[in-house]
């Protein structure tokens, strides 16, 4: 069984490196899901024309509804804001405050065209009652990369 | 390798114990459990998709268990219960993207996307059904039980990288939840099911492990003219 034995090693080894590669390399950001609006604002001229996923939270008082599905709401990160027009239909957990991530691209007119609309919430599961006694500022930090404090 | 002929009664019991628990449990999830304070009665699909997803990375931690035995033993009782393990596995794993999938639709507005999570969460799928198709071409035992055991062994390098995706990367896929972030009387329920999915979990992966014994049995007790060609494998 020493061939076998010889194998458990080479195997256990392929996958340590793979892990700490991939482990590596996310821990480096190497790999982006969406971008915050740092993030769009850092990549200038290369935001423009290309299909971005830009993510972080719908600034309170921000949301306006136009005809049908169409909406128009800030997307922050608490540093950078920017101003997203959205033909998404959005989901029904969609509010001010909340954590969203926006598909579409970044115009020369300064805003954010977005075709498809998702809304990201935290790791929080509450129950109505005690749901009242949540802290508020808690509550909004639905988005990771949104640092509220 | 001597497969036990009897009735197995300890795997039948889990899986009433399962189902009972699960009934319970569900019960407890849809009708007692208050809604959630924003999502209403769609959080109520947690009560199966975060026990479903800790028993998917446990069957499949158990088949990396069987994989590294097998390996450093040689024994074929292993290599049955790996077997067993990654079709469970795969099963919950699949179940797991499904009801993620309904939860998703209604809360995230999307069945799916290509998020951190959800991306490793289907290589992981796809990785342990293709070693389950690896064990369907290799005829020779000896081949498909080493092969199957190195492969798992690679393949379960996804599953910490699944846990940490959501740290790891940005995500729609939130953080992991913990007892502080999940309001106590959602607790019961989620344990319950949690305990229910397991016994069944453990019920299925004892009685495929046993099925898979008593055909490796058949195979590795093949004809006097064939027992050369195993010999020189082994």
């Amino acid at each position: 069984m020493n061939r076998s034995r010889l194998f458990l090693i080479i195997a256990i080894a392929v996958a340590a490196i793979g892990f700490t590669i991939i482990a590596a390399s996310g821990i480096n950001k190497n790999l982006v899901y969406y971008w915050t609006p740092s993030d769009l604002h850092k990549a200038g001229d290369k935001a423009y024309g290309a299909t971005i996923r830009l993510g972080g939270q719908v600034l309170p008082g921000s949301v306006h509804h136009q005809s049908g599905s169409a909406l128009d709401f800030d997307v922050t990160d608490k540093h950078q804001t920017v101003h997203v027009k959205s033909t998404g239909i959005p989901p029904q957990m969609f509010r001010e405050g909340i954590g969203v991530v926006v598909e579409g691209t970044m115009t020369r007119e300064g805003f954010f065209q977005s075709e498809r609309l998702m809304v990201s919430h935290n790791n929080e599961y509450r129950s109505p009652k005690d749901g009242q006694a949540v802290d508020a500022k808690k509550l909004i930090e639905s988005t990771k990369g949104v640092d509220v404090k | 390798m001597t497969p036990n002929h009897r009735f197995p009664r300890a795997p039948y019991a889990l899986l009433a114990l399962g189902v009972i628990l699960l009934l319970l449990g569900s019960y407890l999830g849809l009708f007692v459990a208050p809604p959630e304070h924003f999502m209403g009665d769609v959080q109520r699909i947690m009560y199966v998709h975060v026990p479903t997803a800790w028993n998917a990375l446990l069957a499949m931690t158990f088949a990396l268990v069987c994989a590294i035995a097998f390996l450093f033993r040689g024994d074929f009782r292993w290599d049955a219960r790996m077997e067993a393990a990654i079709e469970v596995g795969v099963l919950l794993a699949f179940l797991l993207c499904c009801q993620g999938a309904i939860w998703a639709k209604p809360t995230w507005g999307v069945w799916w996307d290509w998020d951190p999570r959800l991306t490793t969460t289907a290589v992981l799928l796809f990785a342990f059904i293709g070693i389950l198709a690896l064990r369907r071409f290799v005829d020779d035992p000896v081949r498909r039980a080493t092969w199957s055991a190195v492969a798992t062994i690679i393949a379960y390098a996804d599953v910490p990288i699944v846990y940490y995706s959501v740290t790891w990367w940005n995500s729609l896929h939130q953080l992991q939840s913990s007892p502080a972030t999940v309001s106590k009387s959602f607790h019961l329920p989620l344990r319950m099911n949690a305990f229910a999915i397991l016994f069944l979990m453990t019920g299925f992966i004892m009685l495929r492990a046993r099925l898979a014994s008593l055909r490796l049995e058949h195979e590795l007790a093949p004809p006097p003219h064939e027992l050369d060609a195993v010999g020189e494998l082994a």
